[in-house]
């Protein structure tokens, strides 16, 4: 396989290691139930379609990337800074909230 | 010369495996005079089965066998039946044999790939005594009793047999060639390589490919599974453009080779087709030489990413199923025109064409042309084109039309064939020669590697590519477009849209080839007679008769036909035999080829030699060697070295007269316990974390408070992962308002920095904080024992105060050494004495190493390794990578009281499962033998005293045990069932591995100074 990195281009998988799931939010804070916490270890879903998931750059940039995937084909549709994607998901849960 | 030398030892008459030749060295007897792409003023001596013969550069060892008359080149792999060359190619099933001797000894190779070379030597396989005479044919007499399945029938009890008698007999008797035994004298390597088109394969198509692709402009790739460039080219007698096939493929290749931005690999295998446009490709650098010259691979292992691909891989020629049609001298038909026009070889003296297709008829004039007999072309059709009967009627070739060959016979070579007509009288015609053809298969494996399904074409009567890889196409006879005309016109459309894909538009100029007939109507029956002997899958001897049986035991599906049979299993994957096989299934169960399916095509597409895919990463340099800047250092005080993960450590560092290395650790170990030693722990893993948040980071990532460390302090830290489990462990020092530098333990530096950044950018992207790892940026050397402040004072520039009240214990700051170098020192300890550890810029590693020696040596410095640094943590009861196995907690290390209850951090709630505060658990303790003179082992397993040695007893183990210097016996850390309340208890320590069975006390972890006097002092 072959990812684009946003920070480096296009490079082989063996420059990555995989995680998972990107779309499962750490339950933060001293409130959090065990419940959660339990949901967010261990629960995944195994989707047959577009997937996004985390990869690490290990052997290049260091950055977490969102690389959303089609675990039938692989065909990569996406590739993004998990830092940026961070940061933009609060911005939107904040004006939500505001 | 090395290459000389062989030829020299020929001529002596002796061999290079130093055997005597066993007979004279035969003429070339089936050499045509002329013609052919061979260099007859290049003969090329070898030796086959220990027999001295001679052939010609541009010969494959298969063409240079044949041209000297011999038909018989190995056994089968059930049978042992008598098997001859089937191919021209590398669909080849069973001209398999062990090329070269001794390390270079390489099993099952395909004589009809091996490009000959001066001196070669081969060996025919699965024989035994010889070839002409092999015992082991008898198996053919039980063949009824060793049918498909018989393994699963015959060899199910008792199993115990299994391993000891069934399977070294199974494999004696049923085998292929013999691995070498010695390790590999060659070496390999790895390549990666980026272009525009890759095109596959350099027949007509693939020519014609490159060419478009190429004056584009785009960067081509042309990979070529043979020494010579052409494909069918070189075998057909066809004109291209006017001239000769073969002429105009030289033309294409010298403009290909003109063009800066094309690269050729002749000798290169395209084995596989992976995601995202990359290939696998094998290179045979110098299978074409006796030995590579030291400059040279073996084989290179190519990673080729390509933007677009064309596969142009050709067709392979299916066989006839009939009985008998596994003997020497039955060959397809292709094969013949390939062995008389391209190597310039008669494959026999008088041959029978068998064919269901206009192309078969080709094969008749460029026998008759080469002179060789043709007692009759037999069609399976009753009505041929008028054109064809003409040829065979200027050619004086009698012709036989629907008409079937019934049996092929003859004793270790065809004699004759039997020919059933349609009025059912069968006639017989002595022949020495069958060159049959019953149409082509599309060699479309790449287009299947990534679960693309061939598809069922009607009127090729073949699976032509179905879905294809995202970025190829499929030009030509892979495409199932068999005539030349349509495949040069094929590659010349592909290849301009290719380049054009990729931004290289380019002129698609045609190329001109005459109109042929492609007539065929393949004959699939099964046939009734000799069913055991008709053969299907030539390699794994699988006969109609086992394909019918897999139909009644009801192993019909595809794949539980090919898994019962073990049809197309052998190391040509059926590219011969898999669909005669379907075919006959097919018939046999009343439903379509299509309906019975297909099996899946995965790379490799032929055999790959591991070694090319490893490259050069194997023994020692399978991974890559840490070292430590002071390695060198180390290595001159006289250091052993133990590897620990990527790192080489300094294990201890023995003295003249010292026995043992438990000696030396102990003379180490009283050296810091009484004066000051040096330990290198460079290895460390270190991280510098920096930025305004970089307190509450470390917050987050460690279970115990960092806001309240003071600038200029340690504190040792532990770490979570999210499931409550330990992670890692190390000391963290602030060295500023916003600047913390972490150390990790040796093996887990780079998970854990792994790690901080998901937490840093996935988990908390608004946190103010940077990291970056600088493990080799720093040599860090432990100064350690009660000397250890006089030791440094030397070394630290005065300007700094060492004193206890203003450098206390778990200080830490920023200094200079040796006149202004800039250092950090940590007073931090992990043997429990006064000790310090000391950062310089790598570069100044050794000349601190050695600065701390001559500073030390009159308090009797000496440095000390692993082993007396390990000795010593298990003494202060300190925990380390045995006890943070991942499989423990904090609590069970005692360390439960680390964890902060004010703040939220990684792993804080998973940590309270019951399961993980269950107190049954076992927790860190210390062991003492109760006989002083006891040893004690890591991995022995605690059971009460007196219980029974089973597992419902079993209560923990012991991970780390040394020798006590300081208290004169083993003592041991482990986890065991309640283990901080039993202190006192006896338990035992069993260790059925190496047999320790010992009584041992429960005690504090920490052996010495548990008060921890002497590290403050």
């Amino acid at each position: 396989m072959r990812i684009p990195c946003p920070h480096c281009g296009e490079r082989d998988v063996q420059e990555f290691s995989y995680l998972g799931d990107a779309g499962v939010v750490r339950p933060e804070g001293s409130d959090a139930s065990i419940a959660a916490m339990h949901d967010y270890v261990h629960l995944r879903d195994n989707p047959a379609g577009p997937h996004r998931e985390l990869w690490y750059h290990a052997a290049g940039c260091h950055a977490w990337l969102v690389v959303t995937r089609d675990t039938r084909t692989h065909a990569i549709l996406s590739a993004e800074s998990a830092r940026a994607a961070g940061l933009a998901r609060r911005v939107a849960v904040g004006a939500g909230e505001a | 010369m090395a290459l000389g030398r062989p030829a020299a030892a020929l001529r002596n008459g002796v061999t290079t495996t130093g055997l005597r030749p066993l007979a004279p060295t035969p003429m070339q007897t089936h050499r045509l005079a002329s013609g052919g792409f061979v260099d007859r003023s290049r003969p090329l001596p070898f030796v086959f089965d220990g027999r001295a013969m001679t052939g010609l550069a541009g010969d494959t060892l298969a063409s240079a066998l044949l041209a000297n008359g011999v038909r018989l080149v190995g056994r089968s792999f059930k049978y042992h039946r008598p098997r001859g060359i089937l191919s021209a190619g590398s669909e080849e099933p069973n001209a398999l044999v062990e090329l070269r001797a001794g390390a270079r000894r390489e099993p099952n190779t395909r004589a009809t790939g091996i490009e000959l070379f001066d001196g070669l030597v081969a060996e025919s396989q699965n024989r035994w005594p010889s070839l002409h005479f092999d015992m082991l044919a008898i198996n053919a007499w039980f063949s009824p009793f060793i049918k498909a399945g018989f393994y699963y029938k015959t060899f199910m009890w008792p199993a115990s047999l299994w391993e000891n008698l069934y399977e070294p007999l199974i494999r004696r008797a049923a085998g292929l060639g013999r691995a070498a035994g010695e390790e590999d004298p060659d070496h390999y390597e790895k390549a990666f390589a980026f272009c525009d088109v890759l095109v596959v394969g350099s027949g007509p198509a693939g020519l014609a490919a490159a060419l478009a692709a190429g004056r584009g402009g785009a960067r081509v790739i042309l990979c070529e599974e043979d020494f010579a460039l052409g494909g069918r080219l070189l075998s057909e007698r066809k004109e291209v453009d006017g001239v000769e096939g073969h002429v105009w493929a030289a033309r294409a290749v010298a403009e290909l080779q003109s063009m800066p931005e094309v690269r050729i690999l002749p000798r290169s295998t395209v084995f596989g087709a992976y995601d995202h446009g990359t290939y696998g490709a094998v290179e045979r650098v110098a299978d074409h030489l006796s030995v590579p010259p030291g400059h040279l691979p073996r084989q290179r292992g190519w990673r080729i990413v390509a933007k677009r691909c064309v596969l142009a891989s050709g067709a392979i020629e299916r066989p006839m199923v009939f009985a008998g049609n596994d003997l020497p001298g039955v060959m397809l038909a292709g094969a013949v025109r390939s062995y008389l026009n391209r190597f310039a070889v008669a494959p026999g003296r008088r041959a029978v064409v068998y064919t269901s297709g206009d192309d078969g008829w080709r094969t008749l004039v460029d026998l008759a042309r080469a002179g060789v007999e043709v007692a009759a072309l037999v069609d399976t059709r009753p009505a041929v084109d008028e054109s064809l009967i003409a040829l065979a009627r200027s050619h004086d070739v009698r012709t036989v039309l629907g008409a079937e060959v019934l049996r092929a016979r003859g004793f270790q070579s065809l004699a004759a064939v039997e020919i059933g007509a349609s009025d059912g009288r069968i006639e017989r015609i002595a022949c020495d020669l069958l060159a049959m053809s019953n149409g082509w298969n599309p060699a479309l494996h790449l287009t299947a590697h990534l679960g693309g399904r061939p598809r069922w074409d009607d009127s090729l009567a073949a699976f032509v590519p179905g879905t294809v890889p995202s970025g190829m196409a499929v030009a030509g006879a892979a495409a199932g477009k068999l005539a030349l005309a349509e495949a040069l016109a094929d590659g010349v459309r592909l290849g301009s849209e290719a380049a054009a894909a990729c931004g290289f538009a380019g002129p698609a100029i045609p190329v001109a080839a005459e109109t042929e007939r492609t007539g065929s109507a393949p004959l699939w029956r099964a046939p009734k007679r000799g069913a055991n002997k008709a053969f299907v899958d030539l390699q794994n001897d699988v006969t109609v008769a086992d394909v019918a049986l897999a139909h009644r035991e009801g192993f019909r599906a595809v794949e539980h036909l090919k898994r019962y049979t073990t049809l197309g299993m052998a190391t040509d994957q059926g590219k011969t035999s898999n669909l005669p096989g379907l075919a006959i299934m097919a018939a046999l169960s009343g439903r379509t080829i299509p309906e019975v399916g297909a099996t899946v095509f995965r790379p490799p597409y032929t055999p790959v030699a591991i070694g090319a895919l490893a490259g050069h990463h194997r023994g020692k340099d399978f991974r890559p060697t840490r070292r430590s800047p002071v390695h060198a250092w180390a290595q001159a005080r006289g250091a052993v070295f133990v590897e620990a993960g990527l790192w080489l450590r300094q294990q201890y560092f023995p003295r003249a007269g010292e026995r043992d290395w438990l000696e030396t650790v102990k003379r180490e170990v009283a050296t810091v316990r009484g004066g000051v030693g040096l330990c290198d722990v460079s290895t460390l893993g270190k991280i510098d974390i920096q930025g305004a948040d970089a307190a509450e980071f470390l917050e987050r990532v460690y279970v115990n408070g960092w806001k309240s460390l003071a600038i200029g302090r340690a504190r040792y830290g532990l770490m979570l992962r999210e499931d409550g489990f330990v992670l890692d462990d190390g000391t963290t020092s602030r060295l500023g308002e916003e600047h913390f530098v972490m150390t990790t333990t040796t093996a887990s530096a780079a998970k854990v920095m792994q790690h901080l950044e998901f937490c840093r950018q996935v988990l908390w992207p608004e946190l103010d904080v940077q990291m970056t790892p600088v493990t080799e940026q720093w040599a860090q050397l432990a100064v350690a024992g009660p000397r250890s402040r006089e030791a440094l004072r030397a070394v630290v520039d005065n300007a700094h105060d060492l004193s206890n009240e203003a450098f206390p214990y778990l200080a830490a700051g920023e200094v200079t050494v040796g006149g202004g170098v800039p250092a950090r020192l940590f007073r931090i300890s992990f043997s429990g004495e006064l000790a310090y550890e000391l950062a310089v810029p790598a570069s100044f590693g050794e000349a601190a190493a050695e600065a701390i020696m001559a500073a030390g040596a009159p308090f009797g410095i000496a440095p000390y390794g692993t082993e007396a640094l390990s000795a010593m943590r298990i003494e202060k009861g300190h925990v380390a990578g045995n006890e943070l196995n991942g499989q423990t907690t904090a609590r069970d290390l005692g360390l439960g009281g680390m964890m902060s209850t004010k703040k939220d951090f990684v792993g804080r709630l998973m940590a309270k499962r019951s399961a993980l505060v269950d107190p049954d658990r076992p927790m860190l303790a210390g062991f003492r033998p109760v006989r002083l003179s006891d040893r004690l082992r890591a991995g022995a397993h605690f059971l009460p005293l007196g219980a029974p040695a089973s597992a419902e007893h079993d209560e923990g183990h012991m991970t780390s045990a040394a020798f006590s210097p300081t208290l004169g016996s083993w003592i041991g850390l482990g986890l065991i069932r309640r283990g901080a309340e039993r202190v006192g208890e006896r338990v035992r320590a069993l260790d059925p591995v190496r047999g320790g069975d010992v009584e041992v006390e429960i005690c504090s972890p920490v052996f010495v100074d548990p008060a921890g006097e002497r590290l403050r002092g």
